[in-house]
């Protein structure tokens, strides 16, 4: 009789097959975010960052380098699981998975792999894209740093995932990001300190989850922050937990994927 | 005799309450060519995606091969093959890549699996097209495809529904000769099919399945054998204007030189050879006609219908 497969294998092949989509497409992939993040550098930081000053005592482009990293890894890590794997429901190529003897947590942390190393990919990128701009730059905590940058690729992967799991068509795929992670990232602190805002405003912005996000890396690279570091790891690591086990109920359910 | 497939009480309600399994129950011997065969929305499919875990079943058990999906579904797994209805791989990549992905995901290595990969795509003529993405492959060569990917982790029971659908006639035939080769060599083949001559040429055994319920499930020879009258078709060595009339054996001329007779099984065809040279008609050559599972099929089809 055969033995159960090694599931190892199974995870190894998921996750590279994941990584060859997005490098094979790499022109959609990852030249965008740094065209786009060049022109922000350009734009924000060598011409109007001079007249803006400093903000929290940095060079207003070396304050904006930080939030710029995570605005790309959020919406690579997240647009590349929800893409990848929305694709494969519509192709029906999922039933290549769901026949196979993997398990369901491998399938999902092979999905959520992919999505960590383009996000994590497209990080180190626009830091080599940022040094273009201000060479002088240097991390202040690089093992912080690494670690929330692996943290919020996986925390970010994991709502792709589900995304993905409920959406039946391509709109569906492109509402959150669109109309909720950019407006909450974009008012998550990636461009400002939500020190200089009014008070009803500052308060306000305490209960966006970007906010935690963006500021834990800032602490990481540049060792400021605008929150506490142990309470937004907390909750990182949190909400983690928290989606991976809500995936793995939709998996185990068959919930968007099985009829 | 061993059970590649067993199929126990095995029911199936869709969310809006379509009811497509109503408690079927099968098995498919091991090493067995079985044919399951019903209408559109018979419960074919359903039963099918039971079996690959792509469909929930409402309630029932499915063993493969003695393993009970329930409680070891991985092993279960890795005896199953399924050549799905629909084109079901990644259209952007390359055939050599789609085959090796799918073996890892049955845990077979990289290294280990090129081997089988050339191996299955040499047989399936599919080597040459390795490097050739998916998308560019024409229909019957993503058949092959499918076929290839099913195969590759060497499963004990592959299922094949309706995997000649929209297939040219040269490539059918091919087809039916590996499968045949496959299943002498040792895999139990389950096979939908909407080609009732399909079914008859290759399989031993066959279940009809009907409103999600197994009307009919037999030894092919068996079932044909219930056929009270076997069709037989003469050609002629000279045209006919109209078909003769001949006591007992009705005849119907399918055009000038080709004959069609319906003869009961209590009737000799050496009565019909005499009569047609007392006509002075000569036969050049002649065969059985090859829809009497069609007829079989339709007519078990209506009869649950009453």
């Amino acid at each position: 009789m055969k033995n159960n497969p090694s599931v190892a294998i199974g995870l190894w092949t998921l996750t590279v097959k994941e990584v060859r989509r997005f490098l094979r497409i790499w022109v959609q992939t990852l030249v965008p975010p740094a065209v786009t993040m060049s022109l922000y550098f350009v734009i924000f930081g060598s011409l109007i960052g001079p007249r803006i000053g400093s903000m929290d005592g940095f060079d207003y482009i070396q304050f904006m380098i930080p939030g710029l990293i995570m605005m790309s890894v959020i919406t690579n890590s997240y647009n590349n699981v929800v893409s990848s794997f929305y694709s494969v429901k519509f192709q029906k190529s999922i039933e290549e998975l769901l026949i196979s003897p993997m398990p369901n947590w491998t399938i999902l942390l092979g999905f959520v792999l992919g999505g960590v190393c383009r996000g994590v990919l497209i990080g180190f990128i626009v830091f080599g894209v940022s040094l273009l701009f201000y060479p002088e730059f240097t991390v202040a905590n690089p093992l912080l740093t690494i670690i929330v940058l692996l943290l919020t690729a996986i925390l970010f992967s994991l709502m792709g995932f589900i995304n993905a799991v409920f959406a039946d068509s391509f709109d569906d795929i492109s509402i959150i990001p669109t109309f909720i992670l950019t407006p909450l990232i974009y008012l998550g602190g990636v461009f400002y300190s939500i020190n200089i805002l009014p008070d009803i405003w500052r308060s306000i912005s305490m209960a966006n989850p970007m906010l935690y996000v963006v500021n834990t890396f800032r602490e990481g690279m540049l060792g400021v922050s605008d929150v506490s570091i142990t309470f937004s790891l907390s909750m990182i690591v949190g909400f983690i937990l928290l989606l991976s086990v809500s995936c793995m109920y939709l998996l185990n359910k068959g919930i968007g994927i099985r009829q | 005799m061993a059970f590649a497939l067993e199929i126990n009480n095995l029911k199936k309600t869709y969310h809006g309450g379509v009811e497509a399994l109503r408690g079927i129950s099968f098995t498919v011997n091991e090493g067995d060519f079985y044919a399951l065969l019903g209408p559109n929305g018979a419960g074919k499919s359903s039963t099918i995606g039971i079996i690959g875990s792509l469909v929930t079943k409402s309630s029932g058990s499915v063993k493969i091969f003695n393993i009970d999906t329930d409680k070891d579904l991985s092993l279960a797994k890795t005896m199953l093959g399924v050549v799905s209805q629909e084109i079901n791989f990644s259209q952007f990549e390359k055939v050599m890549d789609i085959v090796v992905t799918q073996a890892g995901f049955y845990g077979i290595s990289k290294k280990e699996a090129l081997p089988k990969v050339e191996n299955i795509l040499k047989r399936l003529s599919l080597w040459d097209k390795k490097d050739q993405q998916a998308r560019t492959l024409s229909g019957g060569y993503k058949r092959r495809l499918m076929i290839a990917k099913a195969l590759i982790h060497e499963p004990k029971l592959l299922i094949l529904d309706e995997p000649t659908a929209g297939v040219d006639i040269e490539l059918r035939r091919e087809m039916w000769s590996f499968l045949k080769e496959i299943n002498e060599n040792g895999t139990t083949i389950i096979l939908t099919t909407h080609y009732l001559e399909e079914a008859e040429q290759l399989c031993r055994n066959i279940g009809i399945i009907d409103k999600g319920e197994i009307v009919a499930n037999t030894n092919m020879k068996d079932l044909l054998g219930t056929l009270n009258v076997q069709g037989f078709v003469f050609d002629l060595q000279n045209p006919l204007n109209q078909a003769p009339e001949i006591s007992g054996f009705p005849l119907k001329l399918q055009d000038p030189l080709t004959l069609v007779a319906a003869v009961s099984k209590d009737r000799s065809i050496n009565a019909l050879f005499d009569e047609l040279s007392k006509l002075n008609i000569k036969v050049k050559s002649m065969r059985n006609e090859s829809n009497r599972l069609e007829e079989l099929f339709i007519e078990m089809v209506n009869s649950n219908e009453k």
